[in-house]
């Protein structure tokens, strides 16, 4: 590692940091801008679940490479927060659209995707299965268990 | 150069806080309050690791991890309480 020790590296490592910084937590801002912004809620999910993550992660890359000109180590635990934040960010979005659709949360008339697109066919509710010892009946009452 | 760029990322990050928060206040529905939480302990993340740039030292990284985990553990059990009115089945 004869060549970490130049004069350039050192340049060139505190520039790319500041560039990451800036660009990440611009992206940051840009998101959290467009969630308080965009007009229903369908809409708003798009900046923490994409944006965000990238903003965070090129400000997690940005110190790792700040600890690489200070110390000129390497610390496992800022990948370990980025790969923790890529795998839970598309988890926690998901499960907050089946929240919202849950709720039937109102949206702009302009917003193509809506569950109200979808075909009858699709949403029409499935025939009950029928019980394969009384078919036709329901199901015969579970006798009381001797206390 | 470094100095320059860390208290533009501090006054971006902390300004994103705030439009969360703003979110979390006026937010007309319950999902809109929970996506504003999540976005703001992930913005959180951004500041401690901002101010870890600023001190020079690894003492918080372990703090950003622990609100990782716990900020997603949380947001998936209020998103499970919302789906099904209860949390563990």
């Amino acid at each position: 590692m004869e060549w970490l020790d130049r004069q350039w590296v050192d340049t060139v490592l505190e520039a790319l940091t500041a560039f990451f910084l800036v660009a990440g937590s611009l992206i940051t801002f840009i998101s959290s801008f467009g969630m308080v912004h965009l007009r229903d809620f369908y809409l708003r999910m798009h900046g923490p679940a994409k944006a965000t993550t990238l903003g965070v992660g090129l400000v997690l890359f940005a110190s790792s490479l700040y600890f690489i000109l200070i110390e000129r180590t390497f610390h496992i635990q800022l990948i370990l927060v980025t790969i923790f934040l890529l795998i839970t960010a598309p988890i926690s979005a998901h499960l907050l659209a089946k929240a919202a659709l849950h709720r039937k949360l109102p949206s702009t008339p302009d917003t193509r995707g809506a569950p109200g697109e979808l075909k009858p066919e699709d949403t029409a509710r499935e025939p009950d299965t029928p019980h394969p010892e009384h078919p036709g009946g329901t199901a015969p009452q579970r006798p009381e268990q001797p206390q | 150069m470094i100095d320059i760029a860390l208290w533009i990322s501090f006054f971006l990050i902390a300004m994103a806080i705030v439009l969360n928060a703003w979110r979390l206040l006026i937010g007309p529905s319950l999902p809109d309050r929970i996506i504003a939480l999540d976005t703001m302990y992930v913005n959180s993340i951004a500041l401690i690791i901002l101010y870890t740039i600023w001190l020079g030292s690894r003492v918080y990284f372990e703090a950003a991890l622990l609100i990782a985990m716990l900020g997603f553990i949380s947001t998936v059990a209020v998103c499970k309480y919302l789906l099904r009115g209860d949390i563990i089945e």
